[in-house]
């Protein structure tokens, strides 16, 4: 596989928060090769299930009838081989059209958390009934104050200009279309790309990193790699839900964390010298231990990232549905966090991706007993 | 004494080890069983009567984690939980479970500006000061980042009565559910002893223990905030302390089940516990989250007054705590008389 042309191809899809239905189904058709079976859950998160060896999971089968109320040592974990689920957020921030004004000028709202401070005069591509190039407008400078010119402009009064027809613009755009970036997928020096939605591409890319590494690989437990949907909204819906269905004995948040780069002191990690493993609460200090002994023994770099309460992914979540997960977080570094010039370093998607195969391939029984034992 | 080794001992959330421990340690010869689960809540059953109990305690306190280590060898630390930076220069602290001392330096007040003299030192300006003098020293210890940092704070006694230790938010209640499980037995319960991780971030531990244990009623118990003090208007005190347990009326995270609320009044008026509610709504209790599991649980939060929480140090009186401890079996006792209705 091509590593920088599968990600090209993830970062070209359509999937702001709420809308994530394209890039969904691109994984289901891409990755369909790599896993037994896949399938869109109600919420939108793609779920590919690679089953380990002598495995019968299937996923038509989640969520799997509740265990009834027992009475002594109610923590039993369902029968079956262990399973291991890895979520990589397939969501990812923009806008929509809120209204269409005289003239076919577009008024749009955020989705996420857009840095309001690069909106003006961005480039963006508007999803109707085709894919739209605009402008966000502005005023030119000659008509514009010098108080207004260090003035942020709130979204409320930024248009879109699409430089068509009214009556056009009302035929293609219906209220609420998606409103993206547009980008340039951009090889710069040393394996490093730069483009919109690395954040959080890049983790779906190390999803199918990791498969691809499985089909090589020997493993007993089966693997649910899950392109959770909405977490830019906040509350985490895609991984809890799929959590909640899947009961895994293992989750892993796969998510991007902030790189260095000039301004950047505290909290931030270097680039193309491997992912960050996180360290917390959030993160079951056994499953961490073995996170960094798999890596020490791939020889691969990592940083401990220091997470003290919520990690702001997935895993926060996915840590307390229904009876409580062992749940571990793997980021990659990303430099410009929510811009449409998010940089990453390919070596650190691949590291991430083996990482994630060969916990898959080194849990068993013994470690899943082992993760509740305190 | 319970409390005291449990205030002794260093847990902050998600790393509640030494606490687990000592549970473990001091609890086994009177429980059933126990076990723990995948976000290392401990869990204790005894007897195995027609109603199930759950009653929870937590066993995280706030503190701090290693965030980062200077090339100086000092330490930079990132808080765990909800602390006043204002209480923290200048304490003494212990890092790691191994105890490691260290300091949180403050420059001299002589060498500050005027300006700096009026201002808390920011959060972002501490340090510790373990007295190494390289970050080569730091690792040589066998200190990680991530690795937690607690007050370094020994119980004591300042009078027979009134004792002083750190974490009494949750160690208090983890006492008082000590001292349940060491007394009488109710046969018409079985009676689930939930010490739970992850509060002070969020009521994460009780949460995932309630969905597990799928209890018929739930009771949090807590060492509460308490401020009768110099300065404080009495109606402004939340709970008094050396005036007995402390029933919840209603905090942030939720408005008690009022049949387990009335009940354990009732229970505390029939023995003539002195008894007093918490008179401040803020605040969150795990008993809220855990009304939330699965198709809702009756809860309710019953406290020991401590003056000072989520600072180094904390008081609270013997007396409001072994009231707790009365008023629970007395509450028992009715709930196997059939006196609560599912």
């Amino acid at each position: 596989m091509d590593l920088a042309s599968h990600l090209a191809d993830l970062v070209a899809a359509s999937s702001i928060t709420g809308r994530e239905e394209p890039l969904a189904q691109l994984l289901q058709s891409e990755w369909a090769p790599l896993v037994d079976e896949s399938t869109v859950t109600p919420l939108g998160s793609y779920i590919g299930l690679k089953r380990g060896e002598g495995s019968a999971a299937a996923l038509r089968s989640l969520p799997l009838p509740d265990k009834p109320g027992v009475l002594k040592h109610p923590h039993a974990r369902p029968p079956g081989p262990p399973r291991v689920l890895a979520a990589a957020h397939i969501d990812s921030i923009g806008g929509m059209v809120t209204a269409i004004e005289p003239g076919g000028f577009l008024r749009f709202t955020t989705v996420g958390g857009v840095d309001r401070r690069l909106l003006m005069a961005q480039e963006v591509e508007v999803h109707g009934a085709r894919v739209i190039p605009g402008l966000v407008g502005t005023k030119p400078p000659h008509a514009t104050s010098p108080e207004d010119r260090s003035r942020l402009v709130p979204v409320e009064e930024l248009y879109i200009d699409t430089g068509l027809p009214e009556d056009e613009v009302r035929k293609l755009v219906p209220l609420g279309a998606p409103v993206l970036p547009r980008f340039r997928f951009r090889k710069l020096q040393n394996g490093r790309y730069s483009s919109r939605y690395m954040d959080n591409r890049a983790s779906a890319a190390a999803l199918r990193v990791a498969l691809e590494e499985l089909r090589t690989l020997r493993h007993t437990a089966d693997f649910y790699a899950v392109g959770s949907a909405g977490e830019e909204f906040g509350g985490m819906p895609g991984a809890v839900t799929a959590t909640f269905a899947i009961q895994p004995d293992i989750a892993i948040a796969v998510d991007v964390t902030f790189a260095k780069h000039p301004g950047s002191e505290e909290d931030s990690f270097p680039l193309g010298e491997g992912p960050t493993i996180g360290v917390g609460p959030n993160c079951s200090p056994k499953l961490t231990r073995v996170l960094r002994e798999i890596a020490e023994d791939l020889g691969m770099g990592y940083a401990l990232e220091v997470l003290p309460g919520n990690s702001g992914t997935d895993a926060w979540g996915m840590q307390v549905v229904r009876g409580g997960v062992a749940t571990g977080v793997l980021s990659i570094p990303l430099r410009y966090m929510h811009t449409p010039v998010e940089t990453v370093d390919l070596a650190d998607i691949r590291a991430a991706g083996r990482l994630l195969a060969h916990l898959v391939s080194r849990t068993d029984a013994a470690l899943v007993e082992e993760l509740s034992c305190y | 004494m319970l409390l005291e080794k449990l205030s002794n001992a260093c847990g902050v959330s998600g790393r509640e080890d030494e606490v687990r421990e000592a549970l473990r340690q001091e609890l086994a010869p009177y429980v059933d069983e126990m076990w723990t689960d995948p976000l290392g809540n401990l869990i204790m059953r005894k007897g195995d009567g027609p109603v199930k109990v759950m009653l929870d305690a937590h066993m995280d306190e706030v503190g701090f984690c290693v965030g980062d280590i200077t090339s100086e060898g000092y330490l930079k630390l990132k808080k765990i939980g909800g602390l006043d930076d204002r209480v923290l220069p200048g304490r003494e602290v212990w890092v790691t479970q191994r105890r490691i001392p260290g300091v949180l330096g403050a420059k001299a007040w002589h060498l500050c500006s005027a300006e700096e003299r009026r201002k808390a030192i920011p959060f972002k300006e501490m340090y510790v000061d373990l007295g190494c003098r390289s970050r080569a020293e730091v690792e040589a210890l066998g200190v990680e980042l991530g690795d937690p940092v607690y007050f370094a704070t020994i119980f004591e006694h300042f009078s027979p009565r009134v004792v002083k230790g750190k974490a009494f938010d949750d160690r208090a209640g983890c006492a008082v559910l000590g001292g349940v499980l060491q007394g009488e037995a109710h046969p018409g319960i079985t009676l689930y002893a939930a010490f739970t991780v992850q509060e002070e971030i969020g009521l994460r531990g009780a949460r995932v223990a309630a969905y597990n244990l799928n209890p018929d009623l739930a009771i949090s118990l807590e060492g509460t905030g308490c401020a009768n003090v110099p300065g404080v208007d009495p109606k402004e005190t939340i709970t008094n302390m050396g005036e007995g347990p402390v029933i919840s009326l209603m905090d942030a995270a939720g408005i008690p089940n009022l049949q387990v609320f009335n009940l354990l009044v009732e229970a505390a008026r029939e023995a003539g516990i002195r008894y007093q509610f918490r008179r401040l709504t803020s605040g969150g209790t795990n008993a809220g989250r855990i009304a939330l599991e699965r198709a809702g649980i009756p809860a309710c939060t019953v406290s020991v007054p401590c003056r000072y929480i989520h600072t180094n140090a904390a008081l609270l009186n013997l007396d409001d705590l072994e009231g707790a401890v009365s008023l629970i079996h007395h509450f028992l006792r009715k709930v196997e008389k059939g006196e609560f209705r599912p």
